[in-house]
């Protein structure tokens, strides 16, 4: 689960990483008020969304009057603010963050990763702040300095000196540094974090170290015990269909697709999506139901794909080991009796209880395309959904 | 033979007496695994389906001789359970429990590495459909009757895809010795390259088929390894080809995150180090077959 810039900061501040003053704002007014309370001579107002690059995208402004300020604001809100990492649709600005805004000398980069490869936490430091770091590692990879923490023990004071000192920072700074590093460390740590980059992090004239921005990203499956975390979601962030599909617990990621899917398993999903595409056509999402789906789990999750306007054709591929095959018959015939099912639907069962599945829907009287392997399946939903684009445009 | 497990592995199921417990013992055992009891702290001293129940893992040991245990623990407390069966000697660890934290993983892999080699337990999952060896004996939550036995083995990452692959082989009479599931998170207590060892190992063992998903560097080094060691054929398939970058796709391991992620760059990494690759996820039964017929 990915949070705000805002809400990364108020984290890490309370782990004792220094930011700067900050207050978030709703409204243009919420935004002077912000300032106000704040103090300074200059403030940068920024957008609130979980993307990346939004300096160069013209979501962050620098404002040296509160007329300025509002105005930012008033720009922002309630726009779609499109950057590199957003893709060409945007994500809504629907907050700011309204921040004094710190004249600094140099700017630094610090992540840290849970990394799959060593199984550890890698902590990743750099002179080149304020670029991205992908770009750091490709041109200069020796810029990229590295430490791995072992987990019995966790990150050591030394490694963090090490980092601090081959930032080439003077000893004041690096004694800070090292404070820093910890601490935001802890906060990875002990709030499940995945990922966490402080791009720039500065120094100060004063020799300060401060968190300029904050990404952060959690473990999904360590919310239940991050409550705190876990208040952060912000649903306007995330795809609507994706969203709704998350009200239901059902594992959904909305592509630009056309031909539906239902499939039990992560696996099984992202097979039946690269078979439509080799069957020559286009999968509109990534749907995995789970294990153990009963009638109303597989009708709520037909409804769920029918509700996307670019679906032209549903493939339900289920093979049942904990799931049975009666029971998401059932869900189909179900789902078909309160939905009107426009597009043409294709079901492929097997597994557990197959021949009772294929019972329950041949004798359901629904119009149902039903295949027995994969490949069948996916070549009779895109035929099928051939035969749906050519009576469109023949009417048309 | 098979690997891993056989009629005679003696198993306790840890989380027996709850839902999913009870429904997978009964499968397990009806498919002629040798269950000889279950863990769940506060029933010890009680029978469940015949079976009896312990408090810990360590007195189901000393009672029962047992070597294998199958988690179906909670997420919140999987990560104890598995570290408790690891320090009562257990030798395999299969964990079907999804939703573990991986940092919870993380501090279960450094547990079980304090073991020396030919001391540490073996574990399979999280997250995963488990172990079969056809026709002897299950460890897990699969379909049994898709699997035929014979000489194949399989290493899925996914569950169903698994069960996909075997039904495809099954329909060719193709069987399998050891069919095994090492699960879609991100930090697995296994990887490919363990099972492709003990594969590599079984003189029954005649080629493997090795299943991947895009997302983590195991496909890779699992083909390197099968390069510079691997006598026997392997046959590869990645799905995810049409995965868009950066997000998670069901299993918290499948993401496109890094350079040689994604299905097609894993792919070539195979093809490159001599692996027959399936060409898509209908075809897993097809290109076995003809690697075996060469």
């Amino acid at each position: 689960m990915d949070v705000h810039e805002y809400q990364a900061k108020e984290l890490l501040a309370q782990f004792g990483v220094p930011v700067p003053k900050g207050a978030v704002a709703f409204s243009p007014d919420q935004a002077v008020y912000a300032a106000t309370e704040l103090g300074g001579w200059n403030w940068a107002v920024k957008a609130q969304i979980h993307a990346g690059a939004r300096g160069k995208a013209g979501g962050i402004k620098l404002c040296k009057t509160y007329h300025e300020v509002r105005e930012a604001a008033a720009n922002l809100l309630g726009k779609r603010l499109v950057t590199i990492q957003t893709g060409p649709e945007g994500k809504p600005v629907q907050r700011v963050y309204v921040e004094v805004a710190e004249p600094f000398e140099r700017e630094l980069y610090l992540g840290y990763v849970l990394d799959r490869k060593t199984e550890r936490i890698r902590v990743i430091a750099s002179k080149r702040g304020g670029m991205e770091i992908e770009e750091v590692a490709r041109t200069e990879p020796e810029a990229i300095l590295q430490v791995l923490v072992e987990p019995a023990v966790g990150l050591q004071a030394f490694q963090a000196r090490q980092l601090a000192f081959q930032l080439g920072l003077n000893i004041k700074q690096v004694q800070r540094a090292v404070t820093t590093i910890m601490n935001a460390y802890r906060a990875f740590r002990d709030r499940d974090a995945i990922m966490l980059e402080i791009n720039p992090l500065v120094v100060t004239k004063d020799d300060r170290v401060l968190a300029l921005d904050a990404k952060m990203s959690f473990d999904d499956n360590a919310l239940f015990r991050r409550h705190q975390v876990a208040d952060m979601h912000d649903p306007s962030q995330q795809d609507p269909r994706e969203a709704q599909a998350a009200e239901h617990n059902l594992n959904y990621i909305g592509l630009d697709g056309e031909i539906g899917c239902i499939v039990n398993g992560a696996g099984l999903a992202m097979a039946t999506m690269d078979m439509i595409k080799h069957a020559g056509g286009s999968p509109a999402n990534f749907l995995d139901v789970g294990g153990g789906a009963s009638p109303e789990r597989i009708a709520t999750a037909l409804k769920l794909v029918l509700s996307d306007q670019k679906v032209q054709a549903v493939l339900v591929n289920i093979f049942a080991g904990i799931n049975r095959c009666d029971w998401v018959a059932k869900g189909v015939v179900q789902a078909c009796q309160t939905v009107d099912v426009k597009v043409p639907l294709v079901v492929r069962l097997a597994g557990t209880n197959v021949e009772e599945g294929r019972k329950i829907l041949a004798e359901s009287g629904l119009k149902l395309i039903t295949a027995e392997t994969l490949a069948e399946a996916a070549e009779k939903a895109v035929a099928a959904y051939k035969q749906m684009q050519g009576s469109a445009t023949a009417t048309a | 033979m098979s690997i891993l497990i056989d009629e005679t592995t003696p198993i306790i199921v840890q989380g027996m007496t709850g839902d999913k417990g009870s429904f997978h013992t009964k499968e397990m055992v009806e498919y002629g695994s040798n269950v000889v009891g279950g863990v769940t702290p506060g029933k010890g001293g009680s029978t469940h389906q015949g079976l009896p129940v312990f408090n810990t893992v360590k007195d189901a040991v000393e009672a029962t001789g047992a070597t294998t245990t199958i988690t179906f623990v909670a997420p919140a407390f999987c990560a104890d359970a598995i570290m408790e069966a690891a320090d009562a000697g257990i030798r395999l660890i299969c964990s079907i429990t999804d939703g573990i934290p991986a940092q919870d993983m993380m501090r279960v892999k450094r547990y079980l590495f304090r073991y020396p080699k030919d001391k540490r337990p073996m574990m399979v999952g999280p997250n995963c459909a488990g172990i079969i060896s056809p026709g002897k004996a299950m460890l897990g939550i699969m379909p049994g009757h898709i699997y035929l036995q014979g000489k194949v083995g399989v290493i899925s990452r996914s569950g169903t895809l698994g069960y996909e692959a075997a039904s495809q082989m099954k329909e060719l009479g193709i069987g399998i010795t050891t069919s095994v599931g090492i699960g879609g998170d991100p930090i697995n207590g296994s990887s490919f390259l363990d099972h492709l060892e003990l594969f590599e190992a079984d003189p029954e063992t005649e080629a493997v088929l090795l299943i991947g998903e895009i997302g983590g560097p195991q496909e890779a080094e699992a083909s390197e390894w099968i390069k510079e060691n691997m006598s026997k054929p392997v046959v590869g398939f990645v799905a995810g080809l049409t995965a868009p970058k950066g997000r998670r796709m069901g299993h918290a391991g499948a993401i496109i995150s890094a350079v040689g992620d994604s299905a097609a760059e894993k792919a070539e990494i195979m093809k490159a180090c001599g692996l027959t690759v399936a060409p898509n996820p209908s075809e897993f039964g097809s290109t076995v077959a003809q690697v075996l017929s060469r």
